[in-house]
């Protein structure tokens, strides 16, 4: 712009121009966020692909007619057809009834846990970092303690006593392990944030603790903790299918994808879609989330350029 | 570094401790063994009962079990105590001792290559996909990393396997074996056969386990590669002429490894909990079988030694990720 008569705007089209345009125009930081997360495809992608699967999941049911229990009218083990997409089992189940049934239990499971995680995670993280000191030995001593531990093995401990689960049980007990990573995160975000000017201005305006953790600390941290509840969301449904699989996480007369996938294994050269129709979900629901946990990860990062380069 | 190191396991020994009166409590509460036997049909006789709670401890207060366990301190038929080198007594009757010590190299082996080759494997790619952002080999990668970190271990084991049994039939000849760690047969056979029955056998339950490590760490090798890549010292480095090879193995990779390596301690953890899948699904005669087992009956001492077990591989893990930081990070001084 040596010219100072082309002052005017310029031609603002091609991917720099988009760039500029994002970098330099006013926006509200919601705005940015959504802007830049949908320029981002794959996560956009999985996004309509995962809430589709959360409609057939907890919508489909409502207007299919079988659902995931035995039925005397469903013929045994037959191939897909328009009257079963899925085909039946030899016991006769709908195929689809079960799938739908299973994929909404291990959503439920997954979001229950990332909340729980990310609740338990933020609370003891922020406490820690923020008050440092004994209390911060005490809390992450004990997160020390318990990592040792395999989580898996912690789960399997615990739901071998309450056989015959149902999935907020299961949810429970991932939950009630699964937050000690976010709360070292969270904790060492919040041990860098409580030096800044912002925190040090709150406190001389007469800011109590809990405030300074509620309003600033935590909002400063909350991009990060977004992220890492999506992942928490796939890494939960994994454990609870492989919980079901190993024969302690849900049971009969429920069902979840990692049971469908227990009845199936010893057949797959038989009847190969029981086996495939249930792992394939499983794979695509986590490959989703952890591709909008991507997205949202260059969403939220006020570090990145609006548009990747 | 030696009193570094020792001082180190001096830490973590409260760690331990903590950690297994932890999992003791809640084993405990998760299940009374003797439970079969008492709503047992026909009803077994009460005094019976009672001499299995004594040779069980079931008898003492859960702290004095505790103490008891690890101790084998106080009144004791002689068979607990795990600092004196007893497991404990088993509800099934087993020896715990000879199950862990046959089963405990077989896990471990599985364990210790998967881990390595997972994380060789994962930073060979880490670096590829850094160096070369953005390509095709680096969309590939990538997608492959984020396929491993959604695939279900115990899903992913059961094709393998079934890939396994087709690739035999394909070949007309049995190359990968698919069931257990070794053939019945293995005591007979020669070093060499050994050797190639044990390969044999790893192979596929190796390539199950070594997935999930990989996909956690080949993502962070590309990320903390990418930094370094961009920071001033290695341009600096590359603008007094140094070698592109020199640059990238001296000055990139070396500093880009420190964060993977906080990393690699978690991937045992990950790996032993995989073993557990692995092996059902392979069945072998392993730890990870062996700790279902005991889940499935309650048996309390017994899913104690496969905790601590675990708790030991781990902080050793850790332990062998910390020095290699001081080797890594030139900083880093261990006086």
């Amino acid at each position: 712009m040596s010219d100072p008569t082309l002052r005017a705007d310029p031609p603002l089209i091609g991917p720099r121009g988009d760039a500029e345009r994002l970098n330099t125009e006013q926006r509200s930081q919601i705005k940015i966020i959504f802007t830049r997360f949908f320029q981002h495809r794959p996560a956009v992608i999985s996004l309509i692909v995962l809430l589709s699967i959360v409609i057939f999941a907890f919508i489909g049911p409502l207007f299919w007619q079988w659902d995931h229990t035995i039925n005397r009218a469903i013929p045994s083990d037959v191939g897909p057809s328009w009257s079963h997409p899925f085909g039946t089992t030899r016991a006769g189940h709908d195929y689809m009834g079960q799938i739908m049934r299973a994929v909404q239990q291990s959503l439920k499971v997954g979001i229950v846990v990332a909340l729980m995680v990310s609740v338990l995670g933020t609370l003891f993280g922020s406490i820690a970092g923020y008050y440092r000191g004994r209390v911060d030995a005490i809390i992450m001593r004990g997160v020390d303690v318990l990592i040792i531990i395999p989580l898996l093995a912690v789960v399997l401990v615990l739901s071998s006593a309450t056989r015959g689960t149902s999935w907020y049980h299961v949810a429970l007990i991932i939950g009630a392990f699964g937050w000690l990573s976010t709360a070292r995160i969270v904790r060492g975000l919040v041990l860098s944030l409580r030096e800044q000017e912002f925190v040090e201005a709150a406190r001389a305006l007469g800011a109590s603790d809990s405030r300074i953790i509620r309003k600033h600390l935590v909002p400063n941290a909350l991009g990060v903790i977004i992220v890492d509840a999506t992942l928490v969301v796939a890494i939960a449904i994994l454990i609870e299918a492989a919980l079901s699989f190993l024969g302690f996480g849900i049971t009969i007369p429920d069902t979840s994808l990692g049971l469908l996938i227990q009845n199936a294994q010893s057949f797959v050269f038989v009847r190969p879609r029981l086996f495939y129709i249930p792992g394939v979900f499983l794979i695509v629901i986590c490959l989703t989330i952890n591709f909008i946990g991507d997205g949202l990860r260059d969403a939220l990062d006020p570090k990145r350029q609006a548009v990747r380069k | 570094m030696l009193a570094y190191a020792f001082r180190r396991l001096l830490v973590t020994v409260p760690v331990l401790l903590a950690a297994t009166l932890f999992t003791f409590l809640l084993v405990d509460i998760s299940g009374d063994p003797l439970e079969p036997l008492v709503f047992a049909v026909p009803p077994v006789p009460e005094a019976t009962i009672d001499a299995l709670r004594g040779r069980l401890y079931l008898d003492r207060g859960i702290l004095e079990r505790y103490w008891l366990w690890l101790t084998g301190i106080g009144d004791t038929n002689g068979d607990i105590g795990l600092l004196k080198g007893h497991w404990g007594p088993s509800v099934r009757g087993l020896d715990i001792a000879a199950e862990i010590a046959s089963r405990f190299w077989i896990t471990f082996r599985l364990v210790a290559i998967a881990t390595v080759a997972g994380i060789a494997l994962a930073v060979v790619t880490g670096v590829v996909s850094a160096v070369k952002q953005y390509s095709r080999t680096d969309n590939t990668l990538t997608f492959i990393g984020f396929l491993a970190l959604a695939m279900p271990t115990f899903w992913f084991a059961a094709l393998i396997k079934e890939l396994g049994v087709w690739f035999n039939g394909f070949v007309g000849q049995r190359i990968f074996y698919t069931l257990g760690a070794t053939s019945p047969t293995y005591n007979r056979m020669s070093f060499l056969e050994k050797t190639w029955d044990v390969i044999t056998h790893l192979a596929l339950p190796t390539l199950v386990l070594m997935l999930t490590g990989y996909a956690v760490i080949s993502r962070f090798q590309r990320a903390s590669m990418l930094e370094v890549l961009n920071s001033d010292y290695v341009r600096l480095a590359r603008a007094k002429g140094l070698r592109y090879r020199t640059v990238m193995r001296r000055h990139a990779l070396r500093t880009a490894l420190i964060p993977v390596v906080t990393l690699s301690a978690l991937t045992v953890s990950g790996a032993l909990t995989g073993s557990v899948i692995v092996e059902t699904i392979f069945r072998w005669r392993g730890l990870g079988i062996f700790f279902i087992e005991a889940l499935n009956t309650t048996d309390t001492y017994a899913v104690m030694g496969f905790i601590v077990l675990s708790g030991l591989l781990i902080v050793a893990a850790n332990l062998i990720a910390d020095l290699l930081y001081g080797a890594l990070d030139p900083r880093i001084r261990y006086e």
